[in-house]
């Protein structure tokens, strides 16, 4: 097809599709692959989520450059749901239904993943989904390559247990599904491990929450009856800048009150000036800082890439990695890009995480990782305190007497995403919340 | 406490009765020989932070004090090693000059490179054993200042094993000022230590009641779980009285707080109050101005870094004029561009705005890409100050002083200038305006401009507290209209107001009913105040009203 021929059939195209499109899409459907990416590039998650867009057109580049799939060219699909939940699922049924993507890549908020899940479903394609989430979910359709709380929140919390003495604990996050749900496991587990219910303070806050002063000020009370404090940040986006610079001017100090966050990763610490926050933690299964040939090979690609070698590297970046790493084999091993052919070959794939160890697609879904806590350092990024080994993803909670029965397997015979293991039938939280 | 813990702290103490037995003697007699102390600085290397939690123990007991600036270094995190003999250095970055040299001998050794070192980590638990033990080797120093910042940081740990130690500093230091911290910890510590007697325990309750706020409050609550019977009295009363004082501070504290809040939400509706309260126009971008104001900031910060970085503690006072300038100049394109073909026509200029806000954002998101980028808070804006019970931080503080400056300034100029006087006329009665020979589509420009202009200096302002992304505006538009709606339309002291009472308000009911339901009580209030008074608090009567 000649490129004059290619931009009319573009033209005629876009002019019925909204103007979110930015690839102008091909009509001759069996000369490339393509791929959607369902990343908002504009609107209040645009901050966090372009540089997933850019991970998504360099992963391609590369694969391209080593000679494809199947003998065809990889081609990107980008639109724009623009950071509304309801213009995700619009967007979704567009890269199928419109571009038939073979595989969609894309979400970040718990809220836009929630909003796609029937057009994956009733369309029958694939989504991976890049970004720690609060679990209590497994779809046939949905490949989860971020962190379950078991891979997050979880062992974050043990840390500061076992390493600082943590006795009395803030939960603070934005007030959403993803916060909501994982503070309600925290809360239960912490209550497990014999924390007074008195010694947990739970705290939501608006999306952008820019006045943080009584809240820090709550903090600084709450942590000054002699128990050891730690603060637990589900905290999203962009509230967190003036969170930390609050925390900093009021002098609240790692080493006193530390807090640990879920959704703080290099690309938000590039926003300021991280000095005064030496010493505050965030967990991760990845770290720009951890020092492996694969990361080191895969940060001078991407910063060349990017032609911008400050550009810094993060959790859903690798995530997103591992996903289409995976993706690219299951094709390869099923010989089609055909969905159900590519959800049977998935399962039990490997393909090595950037920081050391194996990611496996398990049957629920998810991932094995390996769990790492790092500290604030000066520079903006993280120094590794700790890291675990391989953990296996769980979808459902195991610390929540309404899903601890539950497990997710699509594999036969189960083939199911929440079965449950007392009554021994599919459809399990459902069974639960009657009951 | 943990096994580690334990050895460490018996280090700790080990350490602390070889220093007191050292202390009576000559400083000079600490020195170990170069080639021990060597081993005991190459052992904080390997292993893991329990390792390096022991090794530091060791290197306090050797009272060497060239071991002070090893233990500084590594609190800093600028402390490296070698990676394949094992040895700890000093590099450029901890102070030594240009090359890499001997911690212990200051001997040069360059013919180490930067890539053979790595890093000695440091976590929190490190980071407190390494305060406490730079305290405890310092409490002696000749240097005051160095001597208070040891009284503070074993105030602040308050370690019963130090108590021997401090006796003799106390024995010994001449500052009144220093004594009178060392004699804190030395209360606290009373408190804490189980072997210390009844009387002791009594004696140091003032004493720490005198430390005041949080830190006593704290120190006392947790002294009151351990404490003997004859005292428990003694100590809930001076709990109390602290907590009726803490009480009264903090509703105070909230007054503040809302006050800050409130100088924010008049810093962003200010502007508005002139567009959209004195000219009637609805203008949904205005929430981009106070954007453009903040990367208006961040550029001419970012000139001064690339430049001048010996002025960047003057970049906002730079900042201020350029984002007046730059962001009135764009108020008045807007105007002649847009906004005139629209007078009389609300829904239009509504829609139109707010089309105009989406290209604003996203042009911004083109040049500057979408991430948040990082202004700097100049030295002078950074921190807090106490002022009795009152934690007030400095931004907030200047940004307070800050708001009510803009408002002065622009009464005065629609007050007392000529340009003023014409916008009033303008805007009370164009028509009449006019036949006096007033221009009124420049008037109406400038007016326009001056209001951009204004949220323009809001951005430089907001950019110290919160975000520079190219959403910044979005989360202020709502709250200036509100603002302006509640405060009256047209009237600039119905703004004050209006900003001050919604952040004083707020500010009270978030520590009830959280934030996100605070939001949602304060919106419907004000509906129901509209509903009562639809022109808000303070109307303009008169004629004015219908033009």
């Amino acid at each position: 097809m000649t490129v004059g021929n290619r931009m009319i059939a573009g033209l005629g195209l876009g002019v019925a599709m909204t103007m979110g499109a930015i690839a102008v899409p091909a009509v001759a459907q069996d000369e490339t692959i393509k791929v959607g990416v369902l990343h908002s590039l504009s609107g209040t998650m645009a901050i966090s989520e372009t540089t997933l867009k850019d991970t998504m057109l360099f992963l391609i580049d590369e694969q391209n450059k080593k000679g494809g799939l199947l003998g065809k060219q990889l081609e990107a699909v980008v639109v724009d749901p623009a950071s509304d939940w309801p213009l995700f699922a619009e967007k979704a049924r567009e890269l199928i239904e419109v571009n038939g993507v073979a595989a969609v890549f894309g979400c970040w908020t718990s809220s836009s993943r929630k909003s796609v899940l029937p057009v994956f479903e009733e369309l029958n394609s694939i989504l991976f989904y890049p970004v720690q989430y609060e679990g209590e979910e497994s779809q046939r359709n949905v490949f989860y390559t971020g962190a379950a709380p078991n891979q997050q929140a979880i062992p974050a919390v043990d840390y500061l247990m076992e390493n600082e003495g943590v006795e009395r604990w803030v939960l603070a996050g934005t007030d959403y599904v993803y916060p909501q749900t994982t503070n309600k496991i925290l809360e239960q587990y912490l209550l497990d491990h014999g924390v007074a219910a008195e010694d947990i303070m739970i705290n939501y806050t608006p999306f952008g929450h820019s006045d943080w002063q009584t809240i820090v000020s709550d903090i600084k009370t709450f942590g000054s009856t002699g128990k050891k404090t730690a603060v637990v940040s589900t905290i999203n986006g962009d509230a967190n800048v003036p969170f930390y610079k609050e925390l900093a001017n009021q002098g609240v100090m790692a080493e006193d009150i530390p807090v640990v966050a879920f959704s703080v990763g290099e690309e938000e610490l590039a926003g300021f000036d991280t000095t005064p926050l030496v010493g505050h933690l965030a967990a991760w299964n990845y770290f720009q800082s951890v020092d492996t040939p694969e990361n080191e090979a895969f940060i001078s690609a991407w910063q060349t890439f990017m032609g911008n070698p400050d550009k810094v590297t993060n959790d859903p970046m690798e995530a997103t990695v591992i996903g289409f790493n995976l993706w690219v084999q299951a094709v390869e091993k099923a010989g089609t890009t055909d969905t159900d052919a590519v959800l049977d070959a998935i399962i039990g794939l490997e393909t090595p995480n950037l920081t050391g160890g194996i990611a496996k697609m398990l049957p629920n879904h998810h991932l094995t990782k390996p769990v790492l806590i790092g500290e604030i350092q000066a520079d903006g990024q993280f120094e590794v305190v700790s890291e675990s080994e391989l953990v296996p993803g769980d979808a459902w909670s195991d610390f929540l007497p309404e899903s601890k029965m539950i497990e997710a397997d699509w594999t036969a015979p189960i083939s199911c995403g929440n079965y449950n293991t007392e009554t021994k039938t599919c459809g399990g939280s459902e069974v639960a919340a009657v009951q | 406490m943990t096994g580690a813990g334990m050895t460490i702290l018996k280090h700790l103490i080990g350490a602390m009765l070889l220093l007191s037995a050292l202390l009576t003697a000559i400083p000079a007699h600490a020195q170990f020989a170069d080639a021990d102390l060597t081993t005991l600085v190459d052992a904080l290397a390997p292993g893991s932070f329990k390792d390096r939690e022991t090794a530091i123990g060791n290197l306090v007991a050797s009272g060497d004090p060239r071991a002070v600036p090893v233990l500084e270094t590594l609190l800093e995190g600028e402390l490296y090693f070698d990676e394949t003999g094992g040895k700890v250095v000093f590099t450029s970055a901890s102070g030594g000059k240009g090359a890499i040299s001997d911690p212990v001998t200051g001997a040069d050794l360059s013919d180490l490179t930067e890539a053979d070192l790595e890093k000695v980590k440091v976590n929190n638990s490190l980071r407190r054993v390494l305060r406490t033990a730079i305290g405890q080797m310092t409490l002696l120093s000749e240097d005051a200042r160095v001597r208070l910042s040891a009284a503070q940081s074993v105030l602040r740990d308050a370690d019963p094993a130090q108590l021997e130690l401090l006796d003799s500093a106390i024995s010994a230091e001449t500052d009144v000022r220093i004594k009178r911290v060392m004699e804190q910890a030395r209360a606290v510590i009373m408190l804490k230590s189980p072997e210390a007697s009844v009387e002791d325990k009594t004696a140091a309750v003032p004493v720490v009641l005198a430390i005041g706020g949080r830190d006593a409050l704290n120190t006392l609550t947790t002294a009151l779980a351990s404490a003997p019977d004859e005292i428990r009295p003694t100590i809930e009363s001076a709990i109390d009285g602290l907590a009726r004082d803490r009480a009264a501070w903090d509703v105070a504290q909230n007054v503040w707080f809302g006050v800050s809040l409130g100088s924010v939400l008049l810093l962003a509706a200010i502007g508005l109050a002139i567009t959209f309260g004195v000219m009637g126009v609805i203008n949904m971008a205005h929430g981009e101005m106070v954007m453009l104001g903040a990367y208006t900031t961040f550029v001419v910060q970012e000139i001064i870094r690339q430049n001048a970085p010996g002025l960047f503690d003057w970049s906002l006072a730079i900042a201020l004029p350029a984002a007046f300038l730059f962001t009135g100049l764009v108020g008045v394109a807007i105007e002649r561009g847009i906004i005139r073909f629209l007078y009389g026509r609300p829904l239009e200029t509504l829609l139109a705005t707010w089309g105009l806000s989406l290209i604003i954002q996203q042009a911004v998101q083109r040049i500057f890409t979408a991430n948040i980028r990082e202004v700097g808070n100049p030295s002078w804006m950074s921190g807090s100050f106490e002022l009795g019970g009152l934690a007030i931080t400095w931004n907030r503080f200047y940004i307070v002083i800050f708001a009510l400056l803009v408002f002065v300034a622009l009464l005065l100029v629609l007050k007392y200038t000529a340009i003023g006087l014409h916008m009033r006329a303008v805007t009370q009665n164009r028509r009449m305006a006019s036949s006096m020979g007033i221009r009124t589509p420049l008037v109406d420009a400038m007016t326009f401009g001056l209001g951009s202009g204004i949220a323009g200096l809001a951005g430089v302002a907001l950019s110290q507290i919160g975000n520079v992304s190219p959403n910044l505006g979005q989360g202020y538009i709502i709250d200036s209209f509100m603002v302006v709606v509640f405060g009256g339309v047209g009237n600039l002291w119905g703004t004050l107001v209006g900003a001050l009472t919604l952040g004083i308000a707020n500010k009270f009911i978030e520590p009830y009913a959280g934030a996100v339901l605070g939001k949602i009580i304060i919106l419907v209030l004000i509906i129901l105040f509209i509903q009562r008074r639809p022109r808000g608090l303070f109307a303009l009567k008169g004629r004015s009203i219908e033009a």
